[in-house]
């Protein structure tokens, strides 16, 4: 498995990015899906990130949850186990990225991955969430919760105990996904 | 490089296509030390950024396009737009699918076959500035001016609207009055004496209780309300949905209410029934500002929520807990006016009820209610006064319906274009930006009127139905290719918003100012166009209002001073009433003939075997005029008829086998108006006596090439309306659909 960046916070502990998403205050317009693609040049047919809304019970006793998924960046990656290139690896702040110069469009990510985060690019290779890297670095928040109407996407540093995402996480009842599969998702679900 | 290049070769991508990767941009992780590994750098940031205010729906927020070699590379929020505060919906994204359709008009277009073959000829703009020329000057030289009507919708509308107004005709109408929003206006002024406007000066943000009556806020995209929706809901501020659909709000709030359709105003009458027979309406505002109050007691004293429970459906302990519950919350308590609420015909009535209830809660000119909006004062462009006076307008019919009607009735003067149903016909239709034939209830009343006029012109930006129907198609410039007026709205932060062109005019298509100066050239109008182009009415308007113009082109807005929006803020609350106060007993409607406070009758109830029709919209569209857009429709492309799980179970016609989601099926309407097909949503989050279609969906225009055939037009089932005496509303949910299934 590849290494793990070593970048520290102001605190001293290594970066950790991560997400949290507030169910209660989205609205599931999909503003995230339309920025995310125009910002990251996303194919037709292709999405790094999308939308889900769980409706359960019978009429009238019905309850929803409305969700922006994307990949998990999760702390144990089948993914970049998977990759036989190395392409698919953890970047700086634990982003799990693959780079374009090493994957040969394999699948073998797809097929690990249990969340349905990766697609192919028509151009041959894989392609999925970055968490917006290259705006993260230049200081701004990822596409997707930038453009979000609603403020239900927070991006941070879940080791900076100041950070946003780390306070929501501290603070409110999340949840996240196939918490079964024990990958250590960092994409937190606020109920 | 030499083994990227290999690599690339080995998997098979073109050097071309890579490019982008292969040249470095990015950040780079080290992995065993081989060549790095790069995390793609889409690069997407405009080289440089246009402020400009978006046309996507008609909100209007503002927007940074971001351009890079001449294209719109994205389209993000303006931070410093309140409308947008930096955000922006899925529509204000989705733009570039917009400027960029395949299937735009790109030139102008002469009718060769009969109206609504969809048969033109390309021509140029002389030829068509021309043949429109000639047909106006036809029109005002045979019937006056007056016989000329402009129907339109968008900013870009206000050349057009000032055309109209010299050439002498007063017969301006757009379908998001007498179809939309009017009836609301209408019921608000009665109360207040102001109505909401847009945007709407609603105080969502602030306040602790949120109804919503058949709002489906978060469905459609407001931005700003949607923003503050989710603000309130961040600081623990509580829903209460009153629905037949369990809409994205309903799933959010503390207390849905799953009403019988049509029903509305019976609950508001027992809400106001509980919070005054207990006392617990806001007393000390109602004195001060309030005339009618014993009146409305009297008149809701028997309205009790055991009353409104075998009309509404709803258990009246249930009625009578939320309505302490919205009690409770006042004056942060608001009663959301909603938007499009024309439903039943008693539209004015309901609205007012919605008006009534938020007085009693103390909720106009209150933190977390109803604030007074103000604007910035941007003087009009000094035109020389048109030489004539028009004729009143023939919008309400012979006998002058509709009183209380305060704008003109986009479907009045559909109607006066039949001939001899009004005081004067209307031979001339300009159609901007609106595409009638769904904008419009009764489609086939509206084709009917369509083959009756002289002349029709409809300038736009996509070939929907009512261009294939018009004489002369002018095809004009996207939001993004054109610069407009400067608009200044009154809102709670009065503001001054600037477009202008992002990108030079795709094809041959035109600005909105350009196409109405060149038509009035052409007709001896040109004293009223003295100006070279938009830009120079942008700069004597901002010049006049006192505007930085090189700070309003560099941030596309400008704010005006805060200015008291409430009485918290120390506002002094007027109204513009005949009595100078709230109206919660209006004489004005006695003295018309029309009931002084609302009165719940019932509505026709839906015949066996059929279903109520409602209609909503989903929040990556706008009407239809966003379901061509590929960008959008990735995400919603076709609608679907929702129908409640136990009624699909109990559906006749489909015994031997259950109609399941994604089937295709037909609905039918009372007068035997078929649908296209369109798929079911089998779904336990609809009541079964309706079902519920996305707005905007069945197009049949040919140019349309992506949207066309897809999903089913509700306005095509709207055969029926239920017009509202006091204001010519256009109530829609009055018609009745079987289900059948589509014929494979």
């Amino acid at each position: 498995m590849s290494r793990r960046s070593e970048r520290l916070n102001r605190h001293g502990r290594p970066i950790l990015y991560g997400m949290a998403m507030d169910t209660r205050r989205c609205v599931a317009c999909q503003a995230c899906v339309l920025a995310c693609k125009a910002e990251n040049e996303v194919p037709l047919g292709g999405f790094r990130d999308w939308v889900v809304t769980e409706v359960r019970g019978r009429f009238p006793a019905l309850s929803a949850e409305n969700r922006s998924e994307r990949c998990n960046h999760c702390g144990a990656s089948p993914c970049v186990s998977a990759c036989p290139t190395g392409a698919s690896h953890v970047a700086d702040g634990g982003a799990v990225v693959v780079s374009r110069n090493r994957c040969t469009g394999c699948k073998a990510c797809v097929a690990a991955c249990p969340y349905g985060a990766r697609y192919v690019h028509p151009e041959g290779f894989v392609d999925k969430c970055t968490f917006c890297l290259h705006r993260v670095e230049a200081g701004r928040p990822p596409a997707c919760a930038e453009v979000c109407p609603t403020r239900s996407l927070t991006f941070g540093d879940l080791n900076d105990p100041d950070s946003d995402v780390a306070k929501l996480v501290a603070s409110r009842r999340w949840h996240v996904s196939k918490p079964e599969a024990g990958l250590t998702p960092h994409l937190f679900f606020l109920e | 490089m030499a083994t990227r290049v290999t690599r690339r070769g080995f998997i098979g991508i073109s050097a071309a296509t890579f490019g982008a990767a292969a040249v470095g941009r990015g950040l780079t992780s080290d992995w065993w030390g081989h060549d790095p590994l790069e995390v793609p750098h889409p690069a997407t940031d405009g080289d440089t950024i246009v402020p400009t205010f978006c046309e996507l729906c008609f909100w209007k927020c503002g927007v940074l396009a971001h351009v890079k070699e001449g294209r719109v590379t994205k389209l993000t929020g303006n931070p410093m737009h309140p409308l947008s505060k930096g955000r922006l919906c899925p529509r204000g994204v989705g733009g570039t699918g917009l400027l960029y359709d395949p299937d735009r008009l790109r030139a102008p277009l002469v009718r060769v076959k009969s109206r609504g073959d969809e048969a033109f000829e390309v021509v140029s703009w002389d030829k068509a500035l021309d043949v429109v020329a000639e047909n106006l000057v036809k029109i005002r030289d045979t019937h006056g001016p007056e016989a000329l009507a402009l129907f339109t919708h968008g900013y870009g509308g206000s050349w057009f609207t000032h055309l109209v107004k010299a050439f002498g005709t007063a017969n301006i109408g757009a379908p998001s009055y007498a179809q939309c929003r009017g009836p609301r206006e209408v019921g608000f002024q009665l109360t207040y004496g102001a109505g909401l406007g847009s945007p709407e000066a609603l105080d969502l943000e602030n306040a602790r209780v949120i109804t919503l009556f058949g709002s489906h806020l978060g469905e459609n995209m407001h931005n700003t309300q949607v923003q503050e929706l989710a603000e309130a809901i961040g600081r623990g501020a509580e829903l209460v949905v009153i629905d037949p659909r369990f809409s994205t709000a309903a799933g959010k709030a503390r207390y849905w209410l799953p009403i019988k359709p049509g029903t509305d105003l019976a609950l508001i009458l027992a809400f106001m029934n509980v919070i005054l027979a207990e006392k617990r309406y806001d007393a000390d505002y109602l004195s001060r500002h309030a005339v009618g109050l014993d009146q409305l007691a009297a008149h809701v004293k028997d309205k009790t929520p055991e009353w409104a429970w075998p009309i509404t459906g709803l258990r009246p302990e249930l009625i009578r807990e939320v309505a302490r519950f919205v009690a409770s919350a006042r004056p942060a308590s608001l009663i959301h006016p909603g938007r499009h609420v024309t439903w039943y015909g008693d539209d004015t009535q309901r609205s007012r009820a919605l008006a009534m209830l938020g007085a009693l809660l103390g909720a106009w000119g209150r933190r977390g209610g109803y604030l007074v909006p103000s604007a910035v004062t941007v003087p009009p462009f000094p035109y020389a006064p048109f030489a004539r006076k028009p004729k009143g307008s023939p919008d309400r019919g012979r006998d002058n319906r509709y009183p209380l009607a305060d704008e003109t009735l986009a479907s009045g003067l559909c109607d006066a274009t039949l001939p001899g149903q009004a005081p004067y016909d209307v031979k001339g239709w300009i159609v901007y930006g609106t595409n009638l034939l769904q904008a419009l209830p009764q489609p086939a009343r509206t084709r009917e009127a369509i083959q009756k006029l002289d002349f029709l012109v409809a300038v736009d930006v996509l070939p929907a139905e009512i261009t294939g129907w018009a004489d002369v198609v002018l095809p004009e410039s996207t939001y993004l290719e054109r610069c407009d007026d400067v608009w200044a709205p009154a809102y709670k932060q009065p503001f001054v918003a600037l477009r202008q062109s992002a990108v030079a005019p795709l094809y041959d298509s035109k600005p909105g100012w350009w196409i109405a100066r060149e038509i009035a050239r052409r007709i001896g109008l040109a004293d009223w166009f003295p100006w070279a182009d938009s830009l120079e009415v942008v700069e004597r308007r901002a010049q006049a209002a006192g505007l930085d113009l090189d700070a309003l082109k560099r941030t596309g807005v400008a704010l005006g001073k805060p200015v008291p929006a409430c009485e918290e803020d120390g506002l002094d609350l007027a109204f513009d009433t005949p009595s100078g106060k709230i109206e919660l007993y209006s004489r004005q409607l006695a003295d018309l003939g029309f009931d002084p406070m609302p009165v719940y009758r019932p509505v026709d109830e839906p015949p066996p075997g059929a279903f109520r029709l409602l209609s909503g919209r989903a929040p990556v569209h706008t009407f239809g005029r966003t379901t061509n857009n590929r960008e959008l429709s990735e995400l919603y492309a076709e609608n679907e008829v929702w129908i409640n799980a136990d009624a699909a179970r109990a559906l006749p016609g489909f015994e031997d086998r259950p109609l399941a989601t994604g089937e295709r099926v037909v609905l039918v309407n009372q007068d035997d108006v078929r649908s296209s097909p369109v798929r079911a949503k089998v779904t336990e989050r609809i009541r079964g006596d309706c079902v519920y279609l996305v707005h905007g969906y069945g197009h049949t225009a040919k140019g349309l090439t992506f949207a066309r055939g897809r999903g089913a037009s509700d306005s095509e089932l709207t055969t029926r309306v239920a017009v509202d005496p006091i204001m010519g509303g256009t109530g829609m949910n009055v018609n009745f659909v079987r289900v059948e299934r589509a014929e494979a």
